[in-house]
């Protein structure tokens, strides 16, 4: 038996590619927002990797550093490292700015870094694409390359000016802002670094605050000043564990007899993709729920259109013997050829245009699979209307 | 006369029921022999179309019996499970619009019958290329609906209606849509075809043109059907 489907697609076969080919641009559109949204999830998770860190001390009763603000003294790293099971701790500060180049501004978190070696400090780039580590003490930055940035590059972060000695790739915040690490002193002081005006505002007020500025205490007032002017916190303490000891058995350590927050690596997943992003997946999965229901509209008024216009050569099918389930299979395998179609088009659509997006877009063949199933599946449950119309055609209708 | 061609004994068909009923034919009868064309003529709403959707099992008569070669196919009730089928292998449907099925060349649209009824493709095809040349459109076989010839559809789709050697075939006003020198020569075709396959045709017709070539008409007027004898002159 010849397949009346395919000899139908052949026949009219530009008026199926187009459809198809717009079908497809939708599937594409489909499956780049299930990529967007597999992005932000891989962003999370290269924050976590990258980081290098089995633990993240924050400040207690927070979910910081990454879905809360959190703040840490600076000096309580070394309690963390007296603590057993711990084999480095390191503070680190995040900060989400703008940074400038020139006249240009690009958006990245500015992540603090403290001293010490690669391997051996959590919260340093792992690797490089190019250049070298942060070696000096001030005014040095790596950054993303989608920050755009080139090695020997000019920055600048609040007041202060960074020269790009290193470059790294897929350093990028839960939110898919790309990391530009910069030393950890820095980084405390542009988090809250002023203005001159706004520091000569702030030691006048201090000066006329007679609890400060007592005459027979000299001496004071400067020290107060000296701590208003430093930053002596961090955002968390990264921790990374000795061989032989459990997470959950380190944390509950540190928990215990430092009264501070901890949380295991699973437990940092699940607030940054449970918690963080959770609003942007149920806008995303609202978008999927839409675009597959437009799909299937599409699908369904497309094969329904092509079954009307031939209602007549279905009318003469019926009356020379042809069966319903011939008739059936030739429109349901017409849906599934665009489907496929549509899927195709839709599949390289996704791939060649999700490098372009701005936000990291993962399309994982996991996806692609369950979209070519479920495009199947819209394509079938769409041709059902148009089946159950070309059943009720009556032959009758052939002979007028 | 033959007992193979068909039959139609006492035929009836009512729409409606009690005071809207109406009743497109009535007591209808006729017999065509194998290898007879005859014609049904009558006005419009005479009941033609009607007789045809009942010989066609298209739509169920009310009352009467019907049969096709030794088998009695209706008898106030059909009496064959699938209609099917009976339409594709025993009834051949020749329309006033060839109606062939636009993506399939001539010899597929002829060869799917055979197909349909589970013959294989190849056999089909061969069967459909020797009515092809039988008809003489051999040459146009591999051609799509659109690239032939009004004359030319009429021919495939009479190729079609014949495939499956059915021992009659149904010709719905075949020769409306041509003019008189193609009327007349698918008119030839029908009689030349129903003599070499033993096949009993039934034209329904308003062409004045082929009317005087049946040997036997079938008038038909508010459904009540009159044979009377044509006057069988040739085709030219």
């Amino acid at each position: 038996m010849i397949s009346l489907a395919g000899r139908d697609i052949l026949h009219s076969w530009g008026k199926f590619v187009f459809t198809g080919i717009g079908l497809g641009l939708l599937i594409g559109v489909t499956l780049v927002m299930a990529g967007v949204y597999r992005g932000m999830v891989d962003d999370g998770r290269a924050l976590l990797d990258n980081s290098g860190a089995d633990l993240w001390v924050v400040q207690k009763d927070t979910l910081g550093p990454y879905a809360e603000s959190s703040s840490l003294n600076d000096d309580v790293y070394r309690a963390i490292l007296a603590m057993p099971g711990v084999a480095h701790a390191a503070n680190v500060t995040y900060l989400t700015m703008q940074i400038r180049k020139g006249e240009s501004d690009v958006r990245a978190m500015v992540v603090g870094i403290a001293p010490g070696k690669l391997g051996a400090t959590p919260g340093w780039p792992p690797y490089l694409v190019a250049g070298r580590q942060l070696t000096r003490g001030h005014y040095e930055a790596v950054a993303d390359i989608a920050t755009g940035f080139k090695l020997g590059d000019r920055i600048a972060i609040r007041r202060n000016h960074y020269i790009i000695v290193g470059l790294t790739r897929r350093m990028v915040s839960s939110s898919g802002d790309p990391m530009v690490f910069i030393p950890l002193k820095d980084a405390q002081a542009a988090q809250f670094l002023k203005d001159n005006d706004a520091i000569w505002q702030s030691r006048r007020r201090t000066e006329a605050n007679p609890n400060f500025n007592r005459p027979g205490v000299p001496g004071l007032l400067e020290a107060v000043i000296a701590s208003q002017s430093t930053n002596a916190f961090v955002n968390a303490v990264l921790v990374t564990l000795k061989p032989g000891h459990g997470p959950d058995e380190v944390a509950e350590s540190i928990r215990r007899w430092k009264r501070l927050t901890i949380y295991t690596r699973a437990q940092m997943e699940s607030i940054l993709i449970g918690k963080l992003i959770a609003t942007a997946a149920k806008q995303i999965a609202m978008f999927l729920v839409i675009l597959a229901v437009v799909s299937a509209a599409i699908v369904a008024f497309i094969i329904y259109s092509l079954t009307m216009d031939k209602i007549r050569e279905i009318a003469v099918l019926k009356l020379i013997g042809t069966r319903n389930r011939t008739i059936a299979a030739m429109i349901m395998q017409q849906a599934l050829a665009l489907g496929l179609i549509g899927f195709v088009v839709g599949k390289i659509t996704a791939s060649y245009s999700a490098p372009i997006f701005p936000k990291y877009v993962l399309l994982t063949p996991m996806d692609s699979v369950a979209g070519f199933f479920a495009v199947l599946l819209i394509c079938v449950l769409a041709s059902f209307v148009a089946i159950r119309m070309a059943l009720k055609v009556d032959p009758a209708e052939a002979i007028g | 006369m033959s007992k193979k061609g068909i039959r139609i004994e006492a035929l009836s068909k009512r729409y409606g029921e009690g005071n809207t009923a109406v009743f497109a034919l009535k007591d209808a009868n006729m017999l065509v022999a194998p290898g007879e064309v005859v014609g049904l003529i009558g006005p419009s709403g005479s009941g033609k179309s009607t007789l045809l959707k009942c010989l066609g099992a298209v739509i169920d008569p009310t009352a009467g019996r019907m049969t096709l070669g030794d088998d009695v196919i209706y008898d106030n009730g059909w009496k064959v499970r699938d209609l099917r089928a009976l339409r594709r292998d025993k009834i051949g449907f020749v329309f006033q619009a060839p109606y062939l099925i636009p993506f399939l060349d001539a010899t597929d649209n002829v060869a799917l019958l055979p197909m349909l009824a589970g013959v294989p493709n190849g056999e089909a095809r061969a069967r459909a290329l020797e009515l092809l040349t039988a008809l003489d459109v051999q040459h146009r076989a591999q051609a799509m609906p659109a690239q032939l010839s009004g004359g030319e559809q009429q021919r495939v789709s009479i190729a079609r209606g014949l495939v499956n050697r059915p021992p009659v075939i149904l010709a719905d006003e075949p020769t409306a849509p041509l003019d008189s020198l193609r009327a007349m020569a698918v008119v030839r075709i029908l009689n030349d075809m129903a003599r070499k396959l033993e096949t009993a045709i039934i034209v329904v017709t308003h062409d004045e043109k082929i009317i005087p070539t049946f040997k036997r008409i079938y008038h038909i007027r508010d459904g009540v059907t009159h044979e009377e004898a044509g006057e069988g002159r040739g085709f030219e």
